[in-house]
Order: structure tokens, then sequence, then C-alpha cells
């Protein structure tokens, strides 16, 4: 099976520890992935806030960076949404874009769909002595219906403590462009979200997207909070010799 | 009289910059709608068929939508045949004209109001004060509005910003013949609210109503209500106007059975309503007008992705579940029709001319939880999504988007801006420029990383030469 990498842009230059970490635990497990240099960005801020000629050139070239690997693993549920989701409506149908769609898009993953899903693992051997509680993220809940597939992967990491999230299905407050342009909203729905976190004494917050962690660790952080914000990658690759 | 929203100045990022910070309102939204997002979840959860009921719900209404101009004639005959008079109204103006027309050929210069978001789209009531005549809200949060001289702000309860303290205030200063030791205990304020709409309701000879459905079969209108306000407008007056949107329209009787399980049970969380009304064409002794209103609707209509929003039944449950909508407040989107389902029909039905309208596809952090709530299945994101590509852009944001497009156009051309940045990592200013200060007005930024994973990748061969020390 020839496995993809999609690091997604935010993580590609912002986070890369996440990116290291999906290589890592894939390994791990036995999985080697490509990373086709070519890759650069999904399209969904552009399609999302109203570019949508910038954002289809982008999908075009994400269908042909990637038409031939048997799986695309991303570890972003609002990426791998955008692509499975998105894509389709914006090819005319029966175009050769539809096509390469078509192709393409049913064989993207997000992470803890490509564990569970196609590698067929909930127990990734991982060690990672913690108090942590997981926020859905809206793409991955309502989009991709990832279900309760993170929990079942978190629940069998060792040493790790899961509380649960108050108010965990309610918008973070990030949704891509919006968190400014409509920076009052963006920041009150923050502010609920991060009191919801603290709430649960968790010392971690972990999520599988890492542009709404962004918002929320921002967030955290400005308030000096003390809690981490870590994508499940991170998390799921930590062991007792590598944390 | 209630005001008109026709003309709202600034637009969404602003107004609900100071809805954010009013702790009144911000209690009172969060207080209501977390209460009746658990109501709704309770009965929805009783049904088992809940998402076959949101499928007929949604096919019936494309169906219907679909073959509008062959139901609507055929709800003309029906109407007429049944001893009613049936009106075509294009646009907010023509249908003023025809109501005001009708009332004052009865002579009255009062008439009631049953709650009527289709009047108020049209600014009705400031129609008819026009000319003299003075239409009194029936329904208690609207009461409650137009007492207020105030804006409604939610499609089912539009005094929802108003807590009892402010309604005893607005009674005793606004309400005739009140007394003056009126208390904010809900059930004093319901009396004092029922003593002065029963003079009203036995005084009133002309009546303006709207309606959740219309029949074409049978010609028969519906209201849905809780109140029993609407039973005493439709009955008791001499003369009865209804102004509804074409869209409310079903094609057959049995429909209703779909609907009547949707509709309640979104709204207010209800397994039925207390009041539900049906009248086809007149009763003897009554004259009965219907006013169908177009105002934009066909334009929507005419739009392949945009014309979903017309299935809407005016439930609101999209607002109950809405984050934005539960921090920013109606008001905040300058339309009698607000949140998700006002941020979608109100750009189409109004057009995305003024700053006001052209913000309202951006009021959403596209979370999809009002989609997952629609009775009648709309994707608001979908709609959202595909007007922001029709709304205006600045020239600044367009210039930005077109540098990013082209930046992530070329992995090579991202690989250089990403190293440049990564080179600026100690220098990352704690309030970044322009546009992107509103990101570290409330928050800070990540750390940029030494190098990009892409880099990382090339100079370890994927880790491998990380692993192998």
């Amino acid at each position: 099976m020839r496995v993809a990498l999609f690091i997604t842009c935010v993580n590609d230059t912002l986070f890369p520890g996440t990116g290291k970490a999906v290589v890592s635990l894939l390994r791990r497990l036995g999985c080697e992935v490509d990373f086709p240099a070519a890759q650069t960005c999904c399209g969904q801020m552009h399609v999302n806030t109203g570019y949508r000629t910038e954002g289809v050139r982008l999908a075009r070239h994400f269908t042909e960076v990637f038409a031939g690997y048997d799986a695309v693993v991303a570890p972003s549920g609002s990426c791998a949404a955008m692509v499975r989701e998105q894509y389709p409506k914006l090819a005319r149908p029966g175009s050769r874009g539809a096509a390469a769609i078509e192709e393409v898009a049913p064989k993207v993953y997000e992470l803890s769909e490509f564990l569970i899903d196609v590698l067929k693992v909930d127990d990734v051997g991982a060690y990672f002595p913690h108090r942590v509680t997981y926020h859905p993220t809206c793409h991955s809940l309502r989009g991709l219906r990832l279900g309760d597939r993170p929990l079942r992967l978190l629940r069998n990491v060792r040493g790790l403590e899961l509380v649960p999230l108050p108010g965990a299905e309610e918008c973070c407050g990030f949704g891509g462009t919006f968190a400014v342009k409509n920076p009052a909203i963006s920041a009150a729905m923050g502010a609920d979200k991060t009191r919801n976190i603290l709430d649960t004494g968790a010392e971690v917050l972990c999520a599988a997207d890492n542009s709404c962690l962004m918002h929320i660790g921002g967030t955290l952080g400005r308030q000096r909070a003390g809690v981490r914000a870590m994508h499940l990658a991170e998390i799921l690759a930590s062991t007792e010799e590598a944390r | 009289m209630s005001a008109t929203f026709l003309g709202m100045p600034g637009n969404f990022p602003k107004n609900s910059e100071k809805a954010v910070q009013n702790s009144q309102l911000r209690f009172n939204l969060r207080k209501a709608t977390h209460t009746i997002r658990g109501k709704r979840a309770s009965v929805v959860g009783e049904l088992p068929d809940w998402q076959e009921l949101r499928a007929a719900g949604k096919a019936i209404k494309d169906h219907t939508l679909r073959n509008l101009d062959r139901y609507l004639l055929q709800l003309e005959d029906a109407v007429t045949t049944a001893g009613g008079a049936v009106h075509w109204a294009r646009d907010a103006a023509e249908a003023n004209r025809i109501v005001t027309e009708l009332v004052k050929a009865t002579g009255e210069r009062e008439v009631v109001k049953v709650k009527s978001m289709a009047t108020q789209e049209i600014g009705l009531n400031e129609a008819l004060a026009q000319h003299g005549i003075t239409a009194y809200e029936t329904d208690l949060a609207e009461l409650i509005v137009q007492l207020g001289d105030d804006f409604p702000s939610h499609i089912l309860v539009p005094a929802i910003h108003r807590n009892r303290s402010e309604i005893r205030e607005i009674f005793l200063d606004k309400m005739p013949g009140v007394s003056a030791d009126l208390t904010d205990d809900p059930p004093a304020l319901t009396e004092a609210a029922r003593l002065h709409l029963r003079e009203r309701f036995l005084r009133s000879k002309v009546a303006i109503s709207g309606a959740n459905f219309m029949v074409a079969e049978s010609g028969t209108l519906v209201v849905l209500e809780s109140e029993g306000n609407g039973r005493m407008c439709l009955s008791l007056p001499e003369t009865l106007i209804s102004v509804v949107g074409i869209e409310k329209l079903l094609p057959s009787w049995r429909d209703l059975e779909v609907f009547l399980q949707l509709l309640p049970r979104s709204s207010t969380g209800e397994r039925m309503n207390p009041y539900t009304s049906m009248w086809t064409g007149a009763v003897e002794g009554q004259d009965f007008h219907l006013v169908l209103l177009d105002n934009g609707r066909t334009d929507v209509l005419a739009d392949e992705v945009g014309r979903q929003a017309l299935r809407c039944i005016r439930c609101s449950a999209c607002l109950n579940v809405c984050p934005v909508y539960e921090r920013a407040g109606g008001h905040a989107y300058g339309s009698v029709y607000p949140g998700p389902i006002g941020a979608i029909l109100t750009p189409q039905l109004r057009g995305m001319s003024s700053e006001l309208d052209a913000s309202l596809p951006y009021a959403s952090s596209l979370c999809g939880a009002c989609y997952e709530v629609c009775p009648v299945a709309i994707d608001i994101p979908e709609v959202l999504v595909d007007l922001r590509a029709k709304a205006p852009h600045a020239a600044a944001e367009k210039a930005g988007m077109k540098v990013a497009g082209w930046v992530l156009d070329d992995h090579e051309r991202l690989a250089k801006a990403q190293r440049a940045a990564s080179r600026l990592r100690k220098v990352v200013p704690r309030r970044l420029p322009g546009p992107l200060s509103a990101w570290t007005d409330t928050r800070d930024v990540p750390e940029i990383p030494e190098e990009p994973f892409r880099d990382w990748w090339k100079r370890t061969g994927g880790g491998a030469s990380e692993e192998a020390e």
C-alpha cells in the first residue's frame, strides 16, 4: 500500500512537530509514508473566504500531487473534510477535474480514521502520563463524523487520564479567516472554550486540528493559563523512550 | 411603533463587537439558547424516525419550490372558491399598498396583528402608520418589542434580549392602564399583558396575520402559536388580511403530517404547540384577504445553491444552536431574519450592496451546527460559502489573498516564504500588523519553527537519518 503524507500548509509552516510525530508513529506501526514535495495546500482558506478561483487552482494541484496513492494521511480534520466533502462540489460534473477528484478524494484520511479504519489499530502503544481533555473540532465532528475514533485511541494511551470536556461540541471560534474577520465573536467563543477546558483541570488540551489548536492554544497562552495545546499525533507518537 | 430594519447601518463585525460586551444580553442569550437546545434535543430524540421526517420535509419543500407556479395558482383557485380574495404583491411597496387600501376600505384606523415575520420584513406597521393606521402587536414578545420601540432580535422569541425587569419597566412606562405596583414576576407580567390585549381583541375589527403554511389543495392557511393571540385575531375580527411569503406553500393537506411534527419540536422544543389554527377562505361574516408576497423570493428561487434557503419553516432551531448568534444577538445582523438562516436569506433577498448585507455571509465560523438541526436540511454552510464567492471583496483583502494564493501555488515559492519566516522567528512582534492585529489583540501567536516540515523531511530523509543515531 502506497501511503502519502499530506502535511497541510499550517503544519508544514508552523507545526512541523506534528508531521514528525505522524511519520514516527506510522513508522512504529510498520507504515512508511511518502512525502511528495510538490504538495502545498488544500485550498480551504481561499474557497471558504470566497476566492473560489484560487481555491480551485489549489484543489487541482492537490489532485495532481496525490494521484496514484492508495491512501493519503492528513493530520487535520478540516483539510481532510475539505478534500472529501467540498472538492466534489468544485468541479463541473463529468469534467476531467471531477474525475480526478473522484479518484483522489475518497483516499484522503484524517489521522485517526487512517489508524482505526485502515491500519485497524486502536492501541498504538503510546505512553503519555498526563491529564488530557479532547476537543472534537467541527469538521471532525460534523464533516468527517469521526465519532469516538480519537477517544478510543486516547483511552488506550498508557498513563493518560482522559477527562470529558463540557460543551465539547461547541465551536472553538477559529473558523479560518473568521478569526480575524469577526475577531470579537471569535474571542468570545475562545473565551468560553478555554473556560470549559480549565474547568476540567486538564494539563493538556488535545485536538486533531492545529488550526483550531492555534486559536485555543493562543487564547490559553494569552491568559497564561498554563495548559498545553497538543495535536493528537504528538500524544500518540509519545512513548516511554521518546517524549 | 416598532422601528424598521430597512437601511440599517454598520456591519456585522462592528455591531457584534458592541453586543459581545453587553453582559445582560450575553446572559439572556446564553440562558435561553442553552435551555431550548436541551429541550429540542430531548423531544427530537424521542422520535426514532426524525431523520426520515427531515428528509420528507426537505423533499416536499423542494418539490413545491420546483412547481411553485402551479401550486400558487391552485392555491389562488382554492382560496377564491372558499370565499377569500387573493392579491399578488411583487415587492414590499406593493404589499404595503395593498394592505393599506384593504384596511382603509373598512374605515378602521386600528388593526391587531398576529406575529408575522413577513410583515416585519416589509415594514408594514410603519407603512400603515404613515396613513394614520395603528397596528397593535398581540404576540407577547412582539408587544414587548413594540412598546419598547425596539427591534425584534429572534425569529421565534423576538424579545429574547429583554429580561423580566426590563419588561416590567417597559410595561410601566408604555402600557396604558397598567397597575403601578406591577412586579417582574412572570405570571404578573403575563396577566398584565392579557388584560391589555383582551381589550384590543374585543375592540378590533381588522386583523393582520402571516401564516406558517398554506395548503394549495384546499386553500387552507395554518398558524402555529403558543399564546392564543393568533386564535383571537383570526376568529374575532370582521376582516382578516394574511400576508404570506410564496415559499410557505405545501401541496396537500397530508403534507401537514410531516411539518406539524417537524416545526414544534424544532422551534419551542415541544411535542406540539398549544394552538394550531387553520382556516379555509372566509368564514361567514368575515372578509378574508390573502396577500401573496414575493419581495425577492423568486430571485432566490433562481439560484441553484441559494434556493434551499426557501425551504425554511422559520423554526429558529439554527439560531438556538449557533455559537455566533448566542454571542452577538439578533440586532447585530440588522435584519428581521438574524442568525444562520438570516445570514443566507437576508443577502439573497436584499442583495449585498450594503456593507451590512455583504458582511452577513461571513458572520459564521462554518461550524455546521445549524445544518445539523435544520428540520428541512438546509445546508447553511454550503450557501454561506457560495454567497462569500459572490460577495464584494475589499481591495486590500483581495490583494492579500492573491499573494497567498500565488505563494501556495508553487512548492518552491512556499518553501522560500517559509524559510524567510523561520529566519525572522526571533523578531515576531507581539502585535501583528494590519488585519492580523485582530489575531494578536486576544491571542498569542505560535512560535515559528526553525525549519518547515518539508525542509526537515529533505534534510533527514523523513527522519530516517535522525532515527539511525
